[in-house]
């Protein structure tokens, strides 16, 4: 039993509150402990991916009482590459966040950022379901106060919606967890995966509606219709480094699908054979058309990164939906590069916004550094589209060739290969309003010396720091296309691991034998 | 004892999910309550009905026991719902006096240069 397994939760969880009481007034203090918080959370995650990537179940068990009484969290190749996927997010994101000021704009910005690490980290690494629902409940209660950083009467509308919208979730998540609990008696995953299998089909009416309750508490999450509605307003709303962030908090819900709906309800078990995907499978089509089609229709920046945003989720799902190794790897690779490209959009986005007159796509006088913002841009939309050579390219790729399946190709690559069409028509649309045209407009009067204009809209030229965050992102898009090979292998192993259910159970639960 | 308890837990749920429908802060925070009490109740019956039993096991009467873990997590969902509540009605009184206006619906924002085409 290592402890470093517990690491990604606790090192937020006290740096947290260290930020929050003791270091609020000094703004120079806090960035530099919460870049040294993230960077040490970095540093562990990649310890942790090396630990994992021998294919073992490390199971971490909290007061050492055993599964399924205690608490445990359970390390596996999925939940390694999960927490190095936020913590490598998160550090991007930090730095952004401090090189633009975004983080003195309200108090509390490095606090509440590490409480959503942690809660993040913490949902990757539980082993139990209502645990799962704690840390949700974590990352969501940080969630809030990142998403109404800095205030403003459209953000805090936003974030009301938000909220409410995240509660309804929550409750729901609590009705599915005690029709779960009332079925089987336990909420341990690895205990659930070995006795859900053996309810007979006709008694499994109750785990059926669990299963079902718990696909739309994800489904909430993960922004799939018919519950994706609340993204756009708050992705939109939101500060752009906080929705960059956000970028991992909709892959909760498809990791959460991935890992309940896998090895608890997953393939095999009679009771909710066939069901689920039957589900996920249209709905994920449908996601991917509201996508495309929001993208092409959004008037505004903001909304149409948060549709392509919904569009990729589509993507993921209809590779999740499939429930097969395959496309599972496939839907992991994707998963990597969808996080990093929406949040590569949005960090541009916020560059260009902050310097221009709203983020309305129509031509404005061109900001500064027109040429450089437009090449990051084209840069990002590059790899959300798919185009080549980034790794979106690569990763839809993948996805295509893993739905080979006579029943669901006709669908998938319609709805796939249409969707993006329409993804590159709109964003091209939006980039030449965006850039081109804004450089028939007369150029601005020279602004005051400090850089800031009327309305609080910039006009002095980024600075390196600004833009490194972006760059850096684009750099990992490429290195996640350059070394596909060895990526997809890893994720193809993890896939694997996903799918030997008897595997995870005999690791978390070595007296039951892995029956 | 079963007919109270289930029909109390729709009865709440039912009134939870109406006022929630109603689109104003104030409503919808009861309708969130009432839910999330509908669902502590729901919870805490999850782990079966028993009147008179303690949660333990104990070597000195009968075997039969009330089962503890759902009366755990109802406790941990109390403390959940009843910090969420809190934040919602911080950020929906912050939501009010920025917009002087109560709705939760967003309307969204058309300008005049949008209106022109």
């Amino acid at each position: 039993m290592s402890h470093w397994i517990i690491l990604p939760v606790i090192l937020p969880a006290l740096f947290a509150p260290l930020l929050g009481f003791v270091m609020r007034h000094d703004i120079v203090l806090a960035r530099v402990t919460s870049v040294f918080a993230t960077a040490l959370l970095l540093a562990v995650s990649v310890g942790l991916v090396f630990m994992a990537a021998d294919g073992t179940t490390h199971i971490y068990r909290l007061g050492d009482w055993p599964a399924p009484f205690g608490i445990g969290l359970v390390l596996d190749r999925l939940s390694a590459v999960m927490v190095l996927l936020t913590s490598s997010l998160a550090f991007l994101v930090l730095l952004h966040a401090i090189a633009t000021g975004w983080d003195e704009k309200g108090r509390h910005f490095h606090a509440l950022f590490q409480f959503q690490l942690m809660g993040i980290c913490g949902a990757f690494l539980t082993g139990d379901v209502f645990n799962l629902f704690v840390f949700f409940e974590v990352l969501l209660i940080a969630s809030y106060g990142l998403m109404i950083h800095s205030g403003g009467r459209e953000r805090m509308r936003a974030g009301l919606q938000y909220v409410v919208m995240n509660l309804a979730g929550s409750t729901l998540f609590l009705f599915a967890l005690g029709t779960l609990y009332a079925s089987t008696g336990t909420l341990n995953i690895a205990d659930l995966a070995a006795k859900i299998p053996a309810i007979p089909a006709e008694e499994a009416a109750l785990v059926r509606v669990a299963a079902m309750l718990l696909m739309i508490v994800f489904a909430v999450k993960a922004a799939l219709f018919p519950v994706q509605f609340w993204l756009p307003a708050t992705y939109a709303n939101a500060p752009a480094p906080v929705a960059a962030l956000f970028a991992i908090m909709t892959k909760v819900g498809a990791y959460a699908i991935l890992r309940v709906h896998t090895v608890v309800f997953g393939p095999g078990v009679p009771g909710t054979e066939g069901m689920i995907d039957a589900w996920l499978f249209p709905a994920a089509i449908v996601t991917i058309a509201l996508g495309a089609f929001g993208v092409l229709g959004a008037r505004r920046l903001m909304p149409l990164i948060s549709f392509s945003v919904i569009g990729s989720m589509g993507t993921l799902l209809v590779a999740v939906a499939v429930f097969t190794p395959a496309a599972t790897t496939a839907a992991l690779y994707y998963m990597v590069h969808s996080t990093f490209a929406a949040a590569c959009l949005f960090l541009v986005a916020d560059l260009v916004v902050t310097r221009r007159d709203g983020d309305s796509l129509r031509p404005r006088q061109k900001t500064v550094q027109n040429g450089l913002f437009a090449a990051l841009f084209f840069g990002a939309v590059i790899a959300m589209a798919g185009m080549p050579p980034l790794s979106g390219f690569l990763g839809k790729l993948l996805v295509l060739n893993s739905l080979r399946q006579p029943d669901v190709m006709v669908w998938a690559w319609t709805a796939i290969l249409a969707g993006s069409l329409i993804t590159i028509v709109g964003f091209a649309r939006a980039g030449s309003a965006l850039f081109w045209k804004s450089t028939a407009i007369d150029p601005p009067a020279p602004g005051p010396a400090d850089g800031t204009g009327p309305d609080g809209v910039l006009s002095r030229n980024a600075t390196p720091a600004e833009v490194a965050p972006a760059v850096l992102a684009l750099a990992m898009l490429a290195g996640l296309a350059v070394f596909a090979g060895p990526v997809a292998e890893y994720l193809e192993q993890t896939a694997n691991q996903l799918f030997d259910r008897a595997g995870y159970i005999a690791a978390v639960l070595p007296a039951a034998g892995g029956s | 004892m079963e007919l109270l308890v289930a029909s109390a837990i729709g009865t709440m749920t039912a009134g939870g999910v109406y006022l929630m429908l109603r689109l104003r802060t104030f409503p919808v925070i009861l309708g969130l309550a009432l839910l999330s009490y509908a669902v502590n109740v729901f919870l805490f019956s999850s782990g079966r009905l028993s009147i008179d039993m303690s949660p333990i096991l104990s070597k000195y009467s009968d075997t039969s026991y009330s089962d503890p873990l759902p009366q755990a997590l109802v406790l941990t969902a109390i403390v959940i719902s009843f910090g969420m509540t809190a934040v919602l009605v911080m950020i929906s009184l912050g939501a009010y006096l920025e917009a002087d206006n109560d709705e939760i619906d967003i309307e969204p924002e058309i300008t005049d240069e949008d209106s022109a085409t």
